[in-house]
C-alpha cells in the first residue's frame, strides 16, 4: 500500500482520546473505535508498540527476577531460604534452590532476556513506534502483518510462562539448548516437555520476528514521505532497517535447527546425535549425526542476535545524543557505513563461539580475523559518538544520561570483546565468567541503556506526558554504578578461569577464592533490581499521572516524529504527510538551534 | 521476620523516594522550568565527572584487591604464551579504555549546557574519520597477529614423543584412560557401554590392544615437561576438559573426538609450595552445561616426575583383568571359572545401585 493509497483514505486517520480533538484537527467521518479495536487487536503502529513495550518490561520483570534468585544462590550457597520452599516447592526443597532448578532459572533468565525483552520488546517498540513516524509514513506497509507480530509474540510469551509450569520443569540446558543434553529428556528432567514447549514458544517467536521485520523493511524502502530519501532519515532507522535485515536472514536459520531437533527429539532422526548412552536408559540407537552442526545454526542467528539487539540502540543513542547535545550527529555517512559494515560481519564471525568445540584450527583464524575486523566499525561509532559531545552544549535528560551511559558500557564491553574474539585467549576465557562481564555489559546491560534512553526521550510522544525526573536520575545513577559494580569484578572472576553456570563453587580448589565477591555481586544485583521497579512504577505512574507535555516539540528535534500532533491518532498526521527538505541533524547550524527537517533549504544557507 | 522487614524496608524506600520525587516536581514548576532544568542539568554533569574520577579509582582499586586471585603462574608452556597474548592485550585494550572512558565524561562534563554557549556545527571530518579507521585497524592486524601465531602453536600437532591418554565426560564425572604397554588403544563401541558389565567405555574385549588398557576414574596422572596429548570424548551429551592451570580447554563431544596437548611444567607438589598453597591440585572442571550435576563434574590431576609416574603405572592392572579376574595371570592358579562367575555378580550388584 503506498503513501498515496492511505492519503486518499482520511477515514483512517481516527483520533485515539476524545479529550485532544483540537490537537488533531477534524475529519469528515470518525467512525468510533472499541475498546477491543483500540487497545487490544489494534493495527495502529503506535498502540502495538505500546503493546510489545509493556509485554516487554512484564518480561524483564520476571527474567530479572529469576537472576536475582540465582544470584541468591551464587551469594549464599550455604544458607538456606525457608520463603523459597514455601513459593516455590519442590524446586527449592529445604530453602536451598535445587541444581535443576537453578539451571532452568539461568535457561529462562537468558531466553527471557535475550529474545523476549531484547529483541521483540526493544527492537518491537521501537522499530514500531518510530518508523512510521520518522519516514513520514501513516502506519506500518501491512498493519495486519503488524498486529500478527505481537500476537505471535504474545503467543510465544504465553507458551513459555506455561512451560514454566509443568512437572518437569522449563527447559534447562542454557538459553543455548546445545543438544544432545536438549534432545535427551532422559539426561536432564529440563529436556523433558520443558524443552518442547521451549522450542514450540521459540518457533512462534521466530514467526512473530519475521512478520515484523519484513515489514519493518518494506516501510522503510517504500513508504518514506516526499523529499524523505535514504540519506535523510535519522539514523535510528537506519539502524532498524539493518536490525530487520538481520532478522529476516538469520531468523529461518534458527528455526531450521530447532525443527531439526525437534525430530531427533521425537522423530527418531539422528542429525545432532552419535553414538550415545544415557545412563539408566542405555545406548541409543543413533549413529552419524553432528552435535556440532546445530551449534552451527545456532550461532548463525546467535551472533547477528547480538547486533539485532544492540542495533536499534546504537540507533536511538546517536539520535538522542545528537538532539541533546544541540549538534549534529558526527559523520552520519560513516555511522551508515559502519553499520552496514556490523551488518556484513555479522554473518561471519558465527564460529567465534566454538573455538573450542574442535574445531578446524584454520578456520577458527579465518573466524579470528572477521571477529576482530567488527572492532574497527565499532571504533568508528565511538569516536563518532566522541566527537559529537564535543563542543556541543549539552542537556542532561534522562534520555541522554542513558546514551552517555550506553557509550561508556559499549567502551567497555567491546574492548574484552576482543579478548575472547582472539582464539587463543577464547581457549582460556570460554564459558567463564569473563564471558558473562562481557556480554552481560556490552549486549545487556548497554542495549538495556539504549532502550531506557528511548523510553526516556519518546515517552512524552506516546503518552503525552513525562517521566519523573528524579527518579529518572535516581534510576541512572543507580543502575550505571550498579552495572559496573555487578559485572567488572566478573572480569577477574573469569580470568580466573571461574566457569559460568555452576551453582556452588564450595568443592573446587580453584574457585573457592570468591566467595565475598559473588555476596557482593548478589547483593548489589538486588538493589539494581529494587531500582529498576523504580522505572517501571514511574512509566505506569507517568502514564496516567506524569507532568503533561505541552508543546509538539519538546526536545527541540529536526526529525518528523515531533511534528505530529501531541496524542497523534491513527495516521498519524492529521492532514498532509509533511514534505521533508534536509537532513534531520541541523543542530546549531548558522547560529540557529534547529532545523526541523520540513524547513525548505535557505537561498543562503550553507551546505554541510 | 526479616524478610518481612526486608520488605516493609523496601516498600518504606519505594514510598520516601516516590514522595521526594513528587515534591521535586512540584518545587521545579514553582521554580521555573528554565531554573530547575539548569540546576539539575550542573548536578548531573558534576556527577558525570564525578563518576569518571571514582570509576578510574574503583578500576585501579578493584585491580589491587583482586589481582592476586586471579591467573598464579601458568604450568604449561601453552599458558605462558596465553598469559603473554593476555597481558598484551590488556595493555592495548586498557590504554584505550582509559582514553575513551575520559574523552566521554570530560566531554560531557566539559560543554555540559551554559546558556552562552554555542554549539559547533561540525558535521563530519573525512581526514579524523580515516584516522580512526586505520588506527584500530592497525592496532587489531598487531593483535590478530600475535593470538594466530600462538593459536597455531597451540593447536598444532603434537610431539611425536607425547604420551597420549584417553579421558572421556560422562554425567557426571571424568574417566581416564592409558594404552598400556602396547601403547595402543583398544577398538570401543558405545553400543558396548555398559555399567553392569563393568564397561564403561564399551571396550571390544576381544581386541588384543584392549586387554591391557589402563582404566581409572580417581586421578589423572601426567609427567612434568612430557608433553601430552588428550583424545576427548563423551559418553552422553558434550562436556568440556578444563584445565584453568594449564590454561587449555576443549569440549567433549559425543561421537566427535577432538584432542588437545600441552606440556605440564610443575609437579603438583612443585605448586603446593609455588602457590604455598598445600591443598592445591590440578582440577578439571567441566566447562559445557552438561545437567544438573554440572557444577560438580571435578576430575583431578596430578603432575609428577617420571619415576613416580614408573612406579605408578606398575602398579595399575589393566581393566581387562578386572572385568575377567580369570584371565588375570596373577589368578591364573585359582579354579578360574568360579570366582569370575562370582566377581561378576558382585559387580552387577554394585553397577545396579
Amino acid at each position: 500500500m503506498s503513501n498515496d493509497a492511505i492519503l486518499n483514505k482520511p477515514a483512517e486517520a481516527v483520533v485515539i482520546h476524545g479529550d485532544d480533538h483540537d490537537g488533531n484537527g477534524h475529519h469528515d467521518h470518525h467512525h468510533k473505535e472499541t475498546f477491543i479495536s483500540k487497545y487490544v487487536f489494534s493495527m495502529d503502529h503506535k498502540m502495538i508498540a505500546k503493546q510489545f513495550l509493556i509485554t516487554g518490561m512484564i518480561w524483564a520483570i520476571i527474567g530479572g527476577l529469576f537472576s536475582v534468585l540465582f544470584r541468591l544462590q551464587l551469594g549464599y550457597p550455604n544458607d538456606t531460604f525457608p520463603i523459597l520452599e514455601s513459593v516455590l516447592g519442590k524446586w527449592a526443597k529445604g530453602g536451598k534452590i535445587q541444581p535443576e532448578f537453578y539451571y532452568a532459572l539461568v535457561t529462562m533468565h537468558g531466553t527471557v532476556l535475550v529474545f523476549f525483552v531484547l529483541t521483540a520488546g526493544l527492537s518491537g517498540t521501537f522499530a514500531n513506534f518510530l518508523i512510521p513516524l520518522q519516514v513520514g509514513a501513516r502506519d506500518m506497509a501491512s498493519p495486519f502483518m503488524n498486529m500478527l507480530s505481537y500476537w505471535f509474540f504474545l503467543l510465544a510469551s504465553v507458551v513459555m510462562i506455561s512451560s514454566l509450569f509443568v512437572q518437569t520443569g522449563p527447559a534447562s540446558g542454557g538459553w543455548t539448548s546445545y543438544p544432545p543434553l536438549s534432545a535427551l529428556g532422559g539426561a536432564s528432567e529440563g529436556s523433558k516437555t520443558g524443552m518442547d514447549l521451549w522450542l514450540v514458544s521459540m518457533a512462534l517467536f521466530v514467526v512473530s520476528s519475521l512478520l515484523g521485520g519484513l515489514n519493518y523493511i518494506s516501510t522503510i524502502l517504500n513508504m518514506r514521505t516526499k523529499g524523505m530519501s535514504m540519506t535523510r532519515v535519522p539514523l535510528t532507522i537506519w539502524a532498524l532497517f539493518f536490525t530487520a535485515v538481520l532478522g529476516v536472514l538469520s531468523f529461518p536459520v534458527l528455526l531450521s535447527g530447532f525443527i531439526l531437533l525437534l525430530f531427533d527429539r521425537h522423530g527418531g532422526t539422528s542429525f545432532y546425535l552419535s553414538d550415545i548412552f544415557v545412563t539408566g536408559q542405555g545406548a541409543l540407537p543413533n549413529e552419524g549425526g553432528s552435535a556440532i552442526l546445530y551449534q552451527h545454526l545456532f550461532w548463525f542467528l546467535g551472533h547477528p542476535e547480538v547486533y539485532i539487539i544492540l542495533l536499534p540502540a546504537m540507533g536511538m543513542v546517536s539520535e538522542i545524543m545528537s538532539v541533546n547535545a544541540r549538534k549534529p550527529i558526527f559523520g552520519y555517512m560513516a555511522m551508515i557505513g559502519s553499520l552496514f559494515a556490523i551488518t556484513i560481519l555479522a554473518f561471519l564471525v558465527w564460529a567465534h563461539h566454538m573455538f573450542v568445540t574442535g574445531l578446524n584450527p584454520f578456520l577458527g583464524s579465518v573466524f579470528v580475523l572477521l571477529t576482530l575486523l567488527i572492532a574497527v566499525p565499532s571504533a568508528i561509532k565511538v569516536f563518532n559518538w566522541l566527537t559529537t559531545l564535543w563542543r556541543g552544549n549539552i542537556r542532561f535528560t534522562p534520555g541522554m544520561l542513558f546514551s552517555i551511559g550506553f557509550v561508556s558500557l559499549f567502551i567497555s564491553g567491546g574492548l574484552t570483546g576482543i579478548f575472547l574474539g582472539n582464539s587463543t585467549l577464547d581457549i582460556h576465557l570460554h564459558d567463564t565468567y569473563f564471558v558473562v562481564a562481557h556480554f552481560h555489559i556490552v549486549m545487556g546491560v548497554a542495549s538495556f541503556f539504549g532502550m531506557f534512553a528511548g523510553v526516556y526521550h519518546w515517552f512524552p510522544k506516546m503518552y503525552g506526558r513525562y517521566l519523573n525526573n528524579t527518579m529518572a536520575y535516581i534510576h541512572f545513577w543507580v543502575t550505571l554504578v550498579g552495572a559496573y559494580l555487578i559485572f567488572w569484578p566478573m572480569h577477574y572472576e573469569g580470568l580466573a578461569g571461574m566457569p559460568r553456570r555452576y551453582l556452588d563453587f564450595s568443592q573446587w580448589v580453584s574457585f573457592n577464592q570468591f566467595e565475598g565477591l559473588n555476596r557482593f555481586i548478589s547483593i548489589v544485583s538486588m538493589i539494581v533490581f529494587a531500582v529498576q521497579l523504580l522505572f517501571v512504577f514511574n512509566f505506569f505512574y507517568s502514564i496516567f499521572k506524569g507532568r503533561r507535555v505541552t508543546t509538539k516539540n519538546p526536545w527541540g528535534s529536526n526529525s518528523l516524529e515531533w511534528t505530529v500532533p501531541l496524542r497523534p491518532g491513527h495516521g498519524n498526521w492529521p492532514g498532509e504527510i509533511p514534505e521533508v527538505h534536509r537532513w534531520p541533524y541541523d543542530y546549531g547550524k548558522d547560529g540557529r538551534d534547529f532545523i526541523p527537517q520540513t524547513e525548505k533549504v535557505g537561498a543562503n544557507e550553507s551546505a554541510h | 521476620m526479616s524478610t518481612f522487614f526486608l520488605i516493609a524496608i523496601l516498600l518504606l524506600g519505594f514510598l520516601v523516594t516516590f514522595q521526594i520525587a513528587k515534591a521535586s516536581e512540584y518545587v521545579g514548576i514553582l521554580k521555573g522550568e528554565k531554573k530547575n532544568f539548569e540546576q539539575n542539568n550542573r548536578i548531573n554533569g558534576f556527577l558525570l565527572l564525578l563518576f569518571l574520577v571514582f570509576g578510574l579509582i574503583g578500576v585501579y582499586w578493584c585491580n589491587e584487591l583482586l589481582k592476586g586471585r586471579i591467573l598464579g603462574e601458568s604450568a604449561s608452556e601453552h599458558g605462558q604464551k596465553i598469559d603473554k597474548m593476555l597481558y598484551i592485550t590488556i595493555a592495548v585494550t586498557g590504554f584505550v579504555f582509559v582514553i575513551t572512558q575520559i574523552l566521554l565524561f570530560w566531554f560531557a562534563f566539559r560543554y555540559q549546557y551554559k546558556e552562552t554557549r554555542k554549539a559547533y556545527f561540525f558535521s563530519h571530518d573525512n581526514k579524523l574519520e580515516l584516522i580512526w579507521t586505520v588506527v584500530p585497524a592497525i592496532a587489531l592486524s598487531v593483535l590478530v597477529g600475535f593470538g594466530l601465531y600462538y593459536w597455531f602453536g597451540i593447536t598444532g600437532n603434537a610431539p611425536k614423543e607425547a604420551m597420549v591418554v584417553e579421558i572421556t565426560g560422562k554425567q557426571f564425572n571424568w574417566i581416564y584412560r592409558y594404552p598400556g604397554k602396547d601403547q595402543v588403544f583398544g577398538k570401543k563401541y558405545y553400543r558396548n557401554i555398559s555399567d553392569v558389565e563393568d564397561n564403561a567405555l564399551g571396550l571390544l574385549w576381544d581386541d588384543k590392544a584392549a586387554q591391557d588398557d589402563i582404566q581409572s576414574d580417581q586421578t589423572m596422572y601426567l609427567v612434568k615437561d612430557r608433553p601430552v596429548k588428550l583424545i576427548i570424548g563423551a559418553r552422553d551429551v558434550i562436556h568440556d576438559v578444563g584445565l584453568v592451570h594449564f590454561r587449555m580447554k576443549m569440549d567433549a563431544v559425543p561421537g566427535t573426538p577432538t584432542t588437545m596437548w600441552f606440556t605440564p611444567l610443575y609437579t603438583t607438589k612443585e605448586m603446593k609450595k609455588m602457590t604455598d598453597n598445600p591443598d592445591f591440585v590440578y582440577e578439571i572442571s567441566c566447562d559445557q552445561i552438561c545437567g544438573k550435576g554440572h557444577f560438580s563434574m571435578r576430575g583431578v590431576i596430578e603432575v609428577v616426575t617420571q619415576e613416580e609416574f614408573d612406579l605408578w603405572m606398575a602398579k595399575q592392572k589393566p581393566k581387562y583383568y578386572a572385568v575377567f579376574p580369570d584371565k588375570d595371570p596373577a589368578n591364573a592358579k585359582k579354579d578360574s571359572t568360579g570366582t569370575a562367575a562370582i566377581s561378576l555378580d558382585t559387580l552387577k550388584l554394585t553397577a545396579n545401585k
